[in-house]
């Protein structure tokens, strides 16, 4: 298959054999599980349970309100504890709403749940959009974003489904395990979405470190004409949507526009696996597998774990600690773009594909020393930005100058972190940037639309002092004239004169 | 369990195995063979003059960090400095006295990186200030090369000697003076004698090659400056856009002058290998704080080094322009890296979103 030519990237260390070979466990039911209500990109999930309340596994336990959203289900049966605040796996560990359910451990499945799609390939590509919506699933690449909304792309006409199988992070394998061992599934899955979105191809791409996926992959694919494997180079950030959509087709988005707009819906491989148990059997989106690896754990695996597994649970699955040592780091997520956790007390959401516990050696961190100019950082961008430039302006709180300087476009992909030989923390400095552009944005939004609120209100004051000057005109004129015929008043009078 | 510390650090978790001081340390041994075999070639008392500039380069950094509070040992250790006084070293004649190597340190350290703020904030290249400072100010010494005298061969001064030499006044400008190549047709051609004839007087091209033939220290064996630049580019340090710029201009130029007038303009393959030209394009321009940092703004800075390199040594009063034309450059950086600019994924060059293309319903 033409590949196209993507800028940019870094080839860091992958250390993905560490798991590549170990094939997905499940884990056995935790003690508890918690639900925090948003485990996914836009607005949490609003509660239809209470305290107390016993459930079965699928059972609605929060419904997703209009808007982006994604809706929670029981990922076992049990009672639901406490609903209670509780750290999120967020850097910031801020607290949220989170449903607390102790599994019975008869793991029974709900009674309620949607009849299965017998098939799929006939079936309107709407019912399947809503089975996708009601399980509650979104990209399980780690954006998390809602896959239904997805769905509704139809409308754009794309002609390509890319399924996302770069997995370019390193040490993740999860992607990697489960199209060696569930590869049909996962073509099953990926069908299924071409014909909700009415596209006649799809392309699998995988980068070439994982030969054995791809030989899976290719096998199950051989019986469908529609589906392509593309075995892709290994250059980080080759998952990255956009990227992924240009190396495999050649169609670069414009920016600001969805790779949609260029015809080109791109999926996860677990998504696709995901929607094809929505919408075979009618279960939502209640486990998921990730990847635990780092050279702090004692051994790395590959995990099917329920939704709501505590990190600690996981870490103890996996022998705990090497040598009962606490690593440097412990990060949801690849190395590249996961995030720190603050704790071991959080939870395993939809969004998390993996949980790493890093050594010292492992992060190389150093201390930040002065730009040399080396333009390391221009040559690996993948978006062709001039990182050292965007960095110096933001230094300054020049915000507008490095909005300009293209900051938005940036992807937070940090090669430029990586490669930087002075260590600058250049794509801490866009995160910022852009968190605080996007914070005036909704303020000026908020101050535009105040203003209006303000504005016409005054015009509606005006309207009717206007109108109450002219009823208190017109009243007084008739009051004249009736005054006027009948009896003159004798108070007009002077001042007629006058 | 285990509490871990919450900072706001961001990733990445994981760093190329790369460092400011490590890059240093390659540029560095990148210049090892050519040191070595120019110190061979002008003997002791070129080995006194690289010690005392780089000795000198890291005392005047030393004295300018603590001044300003900065940390000195840490900083001392990026390597940059010695890497200033290295260069600065190589692109001075032998035999010059230990002054010279002082008073550049202070030019190239003092006035050109800390006065602009230190390590990555100057805008002209240090090594190439204090060569041109000094130049400027002592010509005399500043360009009186020696004839090769390699060490232990019978004309070669002992070590005691170099010493005299070196810190002494024992340099016998008259009797022990030569001119570098490119000095030689300078001055020739202002007696009115064509190049074609004095070219003659001039090392035969192999002798430019190798190095065996009067110049700055460190500027003679083309071949293995041309091997250490090589070898940044296999390491990665360096990429191939300023030296193939500037030494593709230099040939172009050359060529076609030469072809139009040969009695007035030296040939593009003698201007490729005379001078500092291996030296300035792989070592000196490629610099990474002075030079742009786009690719296509390297290419347009790498031509600009060329080209007045070639204009300098054409019709200016120097014989050599490599300084010159790099600080000049140096100038222009910003401005290059203002206009010449990567494209950004999803638009155009000028900033505008890609359009959207044109599709066929499917």
């Amino acid at each position: 298959m033409k590949l196209f030519h993507v800028e940019g990237g870094v080839h860091p260390e992958y250390r993905k054999e560490r798991t590549q070979e170990h094939a997905i466990v499940s884990l056995p039911m935790p003690r508890i599980l918690c639900l925090p209500l948003k485990q996914h990109a836009g607005a949490p999930a609003e509660l239809v349970v209470s305290s107390g309340k016993r459930v079965k596994k699928g059972d609605l336990l929060a419904k997703a309100p209009s808007g982006v959203s994604a809706p929670i289900h029981a990922p076992t049966s049990g009672t639901v504890v406490d609903i209670r605040e509780m750290a999120s796996p967020h850097p910031s560990g801020i607290a949220q709403p989170t449903i607390m359910l102790r599994p019975d451990r008869k793991d029974e499945w709900s009674s309620d749940l949607p009849p299965a799609i017998e098939d799929p390939f006939t079936a309107d590509p709407a019912v399947i959009g809503e089975r996708v919506e009601w399980a509650g699933i979104v990209g399980l690449g780690g954006a998390a974003f809602p896959s239904a909304i997805k769905f509704g792309l139809r409308s754009k006409k794309p002609d390509i489904l890319v399924l996302n199988g770069a997995e370019c992070e390193p040490y993740l394998t999860c992607d990697d395990r489960i199209m060696q061992e569930r590869a049909g599934e996962v073509i099953d899955g990926a069908r299924i979405m071409a014909h909700a979105l009415g596209v006649s191809r799809i392309i699998i791409a995988i980068e070439t470190n994982k030969p054995a996926a791809i030989a899976a992959m290719t096998g199950a694919a051989m019986a469908h004409s529609e589906v392509t494997v593309a075995p892709i180079p290994v250059q980080y950030p080759m998952g990255s949507e956009k990227h992924l959509t240009k190396a495999v087709t050649g169609r670069e988005t414009p920016a600001g526009k969805l790779t949609a707009d260029v015809g080109v819906v791109v999926h996860n491989v677990g998504t696709a696996r995901a929607v094809r148990e929505a919408v075979r059997f009618g279960r939502p989106l209640i486990s998921r597998v990730i990847t635990l690896s780092g050279a702090g754990l004692t051994r790395g695996m590959n995990i099917e774990v329920p939704l709501g597994t505590m990190v600690v649970d996981l870490i103890e699955f996996c022998g705990g600690f090497k040598d009962g040592k606490a690593p440097h780091r412990l990060v949801s997520g690849g190395p590249m773009m996961g995030q720190p956790l603050p704790s071991l007390e959080v939870p395993v959401v939809k969004g998390t594909c993996g949980i790493l516990a890093l050594t010292k050696e492992e992060i190389n961190e150093q201390p930040t020393g002065p730009c040399i100019r080396c333009g390391s950082c221009v040559s690996v961008c993948p978006c062709g930005l001039v990182p050292l430039e965007m960095a110096g302006f933001i230094r300054h709180d020049k915000l507008e100058e490095a909005e300009k300087a293209g900051v938005r476009d940036c992807v937070s992909c940090g090669s430029c972190s990586y490669i930087c030989p002075s260590h600058i923390p250049l794509v801490q400095y866009f995160n910022y940037a852009k968190g605080r552009l996007n914070t005036d944005d909704r303020d000026r939004r908020k101050q535009d639309r105040l203003k209006l609120l303000v504005e016409a209100r005054m015009a509606r004051m005006e309207k009717q002092r206007k109108a109450k000057a002219e009823a208190a005109a017109a009243a007084a004129a008739a009051k004249k004239a009736a005054a006027a015929k009948p009896t003159p008043a004798p108070t007009e009078e002077p001042k007629a004169s006058a | 369990m285990t509490e871990f510390r919450h900072d706001d650090r961001s990733g990445p978790f994981t760093h190329a195995p790369n460092s400011v001081r490590t890059t240093m340390t390659t540029v560095m041994l990148a210049l090892v063979p050519a040191t070595l075999f120019d110190a061979a070639l002008f003997g002791w008392p070129a080995v006194n003059l690289f010690v005392v500039t780089i000795a000198s380069c890291l005392a005047v950094e030393a004295g300018c960090l603590k001044t300003q509070g900065k940390p000195v040992r840490a900083t001392l250790g990026d390597g940059s400095a010695m890497l200033t006084g290295w260069l600065l070293a190589l692109s001075l004649p032998p035999w010059a006295p230990w002054w010279i190597g002082v008073l550049g340190a202070v030019f190239a350290i003092a006035l050109a990186k800390h006065l602009f703020g230190g390590l990555g904030q100057n805008v002209f290249n240090p090594a190439m200030v204090a060569r041109v400072a000094l130049l400027v100010s002592f010509p005399l010494p500043m360009t009186s090369f020696v004839p090769p005298r390699p060490l232990f061969t019978e004309h070669a001064p002992g070590f005691l000697d170099s010493l005299a030499i070196t810190f002494g006044h024992a340099f016998q400008l008259d009797t022990m003076s030569a001119a570098s190549a490119l000095g030689t047709i300078k001055t020739e051609l202002s007696r009115g004698v064509p190049v074609s004839q004095s070219m003659g007087q001039t090392p035969d091209l192999w002798h430019m090659l190798i190095g065996i033939r009067p110049g700055s220290f460190g500027e003679t064996s083309a071949i293995l400056i041309l091997l250490g630049g090589l070898w940044l580019l296999h390491k990665k340090v360096i990429t191939w856009r300023i030296p193939v710029a500037v030494m593709g201009t230099l040939l172009v130029l050359g060529t076609i002058f030469h072809g139009i007038n040969p009695e007035r303009f030296s040939s593009g393959l003698f201007q490729a290998i005379s001078g500092a030209t291996f030296l300035g394009a792989f070592f000196i321009a490629t610099d990474y704080v002075t030079s742009p940092v786009s690719r296509s703004g390297q290419l347009v800075y790498g031509v600009g080094v060329g080209f007045f390199t070639w204009i300098i040594r054409m019709f200016a009063g120097y014989p050599e322009g490599m300084a010159f034309a790099v600080l000049l450059m140096n100038a222009l950086t910003p401005l290059i890296d203002r206009a010449f600019r990567p494209r950004t994924f999803g638009r155009t060059r000028s900033g505008a979103p890609l359009p959207l293309p044109q599709r066929k319903s499917p």
